[in-house]
């Protein structure tokens, strides 16, 4: 095969957005997409493939992938690539994805960027254009001759296709006959912290808080506009790094991708690694008492001004409008 | 690997990058080169996450006992800077430096760290920062670990010893995952795991007498071919910022705060 191979990751059993959006962009690069998945009971899933525009589905199947040990899924998927030399590879900005890009890329040979916003044919040559020293900066990079070319995908950027349960894909069953000693590392544990409320990660509004606000206190007033307008509470990294916070809060380049309506932004100067969690909400609110503060460039509203004294009026008179 | 009753011995690469806090304004990029000029008057940092990492090393210096060493390559180094992780307590620095080594890309950084390792030898736990603030790679680690056939334990917010081996909490975006790697094994560190320890008057006391034990290319049999990049770097720019952002005022804050909501509502967005 040549073409496009698509790294497919699930969420909650069903096929996990990120993986429909990369197969969207495969469908923009390539003459055919591929889907790759792992483990065992995969039929579900191959169809929402199929369905969001998958041509091909490996079920990559072996004993070794039955309890999702990464170090066994980054085997397994070498071997795939080397199996179907597919010509690009996508691969998402997840926990998971961020692992597998880079171990495949040397074990390949390949060439490979990261955190790509976008990626394009010039030419018959891929082209990707990443974010690089914190999204201060844009690059645009080629890839070489040799090995696949492996994009690691930043997340919200691109859209999935609209879902045609009508659709088939070519199955195809791929069992790379792992040995056990490719698992080095093994996770033993995975402890999840519930979010109560809207999650962050799909919120239409996000209400989120820096440093600026001082303390963890002032997130209660955060919480509470944010159920107000049925949102989301997040933070910047020096709110999480204080301890004010729990880090899943965390938006930015090392934190969540957010892309609300609405992103209110209170005591966040807009430094760009938290905007490259942010910057794809259509409209950013600013509170900050600091005029220059970054945040005022890349947002629609702003108030230059003490939160302290902006909020709990802002809050009470959105209690107001919300009301009916 | 360390028999029981040994020293652990760590080695934590860092690498010295622009101040990633540099002022907006003050960043610029040299279209010629196509490289970020470093702005005057802001002297480069150690990575931030290369200090996490040190710190992380430093704990297990403090509740087990460990020789910690610090690796880092370039070619040329602010020598206060390269300094810091000693003056935080880590016991030995060694530079790879070489007019060969500037800017290399992942892959040549990977090689020629692995090759330094390979010749310091005998470590248990190598760590490194999550990811350099400046190119944002997160390759090099994983690298290092390919090519040492090394355990890859990736974002770490705790680290703790166990019979043999390392029990890592790796930070995910909604809780952590408890990952088990025998020993010697790459840990790569996020900032998670706390704020890195300020240097004592002590720490930089003993800093400045130590000396760098520095490799060159050619001591590392650094083979110049695997030097070369592997991607093509077709353009650098600061993305374009169009500002349009509408101030809202009041008669006071309260007001202002009023007069926000109902532009919002204005605006439908509430
Ligand atoms: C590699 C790397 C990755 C990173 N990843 C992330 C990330 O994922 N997410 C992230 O957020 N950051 C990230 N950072 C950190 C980032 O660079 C900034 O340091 C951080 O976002 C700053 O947070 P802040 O805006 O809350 O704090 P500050 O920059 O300190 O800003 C606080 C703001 O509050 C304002 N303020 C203070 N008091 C008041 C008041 N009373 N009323 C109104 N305004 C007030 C100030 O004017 C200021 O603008 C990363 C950094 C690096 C190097």
């Amino acid at each position: 095969m040549s073409g496009v191979l698509v790294f497919g990751e699930l969420t909650d059993g069903h096929l996990s957005g990120t993986t429909a959006e990369l197969i969207a962009l495969g469908k923009q690069l390539g003459e055919s997409v591929a889907v790759a998945l792992f483990g065992g009971n995969m039929a579900g899933a191959a169809d929402e493939a199929a369905a969001y525009g998958a041509d091909r589905v490996h079920l990559v199947e072996d004993p070794l992938l039955v309890d999702g040990q990464k170090d066994a899924i980054i085997a397994a998927f070498d071997s795939l690539c080397r199996e179907v030399s597919p010509d690009i590879v996508l691969i998402g900005k997840t926990p998971l994805g961020l692992d597998v890009g880079p171990r495949l890329a040397f074990r390949l040979h390949a060439g490979l960027a990261q955190d790509c916003v976008s990626l394009e044919m010039r030419d018959g040559k891929l082209v990707a254009t990443r974010s690089v020293y914190g999204g201060n900066a844009l690059a645009t990079v080629g890839f070489p001759e040799q090995g696949p070319r492996i994009a690691i995908v930043r997340g919200k950027v691109y859209e999935p296709l609209a879902p045609d349960a009508s659709q088939t894909a070519e199955i195809v069953k791929f069992e790379p006959k792992l040995d056990s000693s490719v698992i080095k590392a093994k996770t033993v544990q995975v402890v999840k912290r519930e979010s109560q409320g809207v999650r962050l990660d799909d919120a239409d509004v996000v209400v989120s808080g820096g440093r600026g606000l001082g303390g963890p206190d002032p997130f209660a007033q955060l919480q509470e506009l944010a159920s107000l307008l049925k949102g989301a509470v997040g933070a910047s990294r020096a709110a999480c790094d204080a301890g004010w916070l729990d880090h899943s809060y965390q938006v930015g380049l090392t934190g969540k991708t957010v892309t609300p309506n609405l992103y209110i932004a209170v005591g966040i100067s807009g430094a760009s690694q938290h905007m490259a969690g942010c910057s794809g909400a259509k409209n950013i609110v600013a509170i900050n008492k600091d005029e220059n503060a970054n945040i005022f460039k890349e947002a629609r509203y702003g108030v230059v001004g003490d939160w302290k004294g902006v909020l709990s009026s802002f809050i009470e008179t959105v209690r107001e409008l919300t009301k009916s | 690997m360390t028999s029981s009753g040994a020293q652990l011995k760590i080695l934590v690469c860092v690498k010295q990058v622009i101040d990633p806090e540099t002022p907006l304004s003050a960043f610029k990029i040299d279209p010629g080169t196509k490289r970020v000029a470093p702005a005057a008057g802001v002297p480069p940092v150690v990575n931030g996450f290369d200090e996490n990492a040190v710190e992380a090393a430093l704990r297990l210096k403090d509740s087990v006992g460990a020789e910690v060493t610090v690796l880092s390559m370039s070619d040329s180094f602010a020598m206060d800077v390269m300094k810091k992780p000693l003056s935080m307590g880590a016991d030995a620095l060694v530079l790879a430096q070489d007019s060969q080594f500037r800017d290399l890309d992942p892959f040549a950084s990977a090689y020629v760290l692995a090759a330094a390792i390979r010749k310091l030898d005998g470590f248990d736990l190598i760590l490194c920062g999550r990811q350099a603030s400046d190119w944002d790679n997160a390759q090099v680690p994983t690298g290092i670990a390919e090519m040492l056939g090394l355990p890859l334990v990736t974002v770490a917010q705790k680290l703790d010893l166990a019979s043999g081996g390392i029990v890592v909490e790796r930070a995910l975006p909604d809780g952590y995952e408890v990952v088990e790697a025998p020993l010697p094994a790459l840990v790569t560190v996020s900032n998670e795991l706390g704020e890195p320890r300020y240097p004592t008057l002590r720490g930089i006391m003993a800093a400045g007498k130590k000396t760098p034990t520095t490799f060159s290319a050619s001591d590392l049999e650094v083979d110049p071919a695997r030097l070369a990049p592997r991607m093509h770097l077709l353009d650098l720019a600061v993305p374009p910022r169009d500002s349009k952002c509408e101030f809202i005022s009041g008669e006071n804050e309260a007001d202002t705060g009023r007069q926000l909501a109902l532009r919002l509502r204005e605006a439908k967005l509430i």
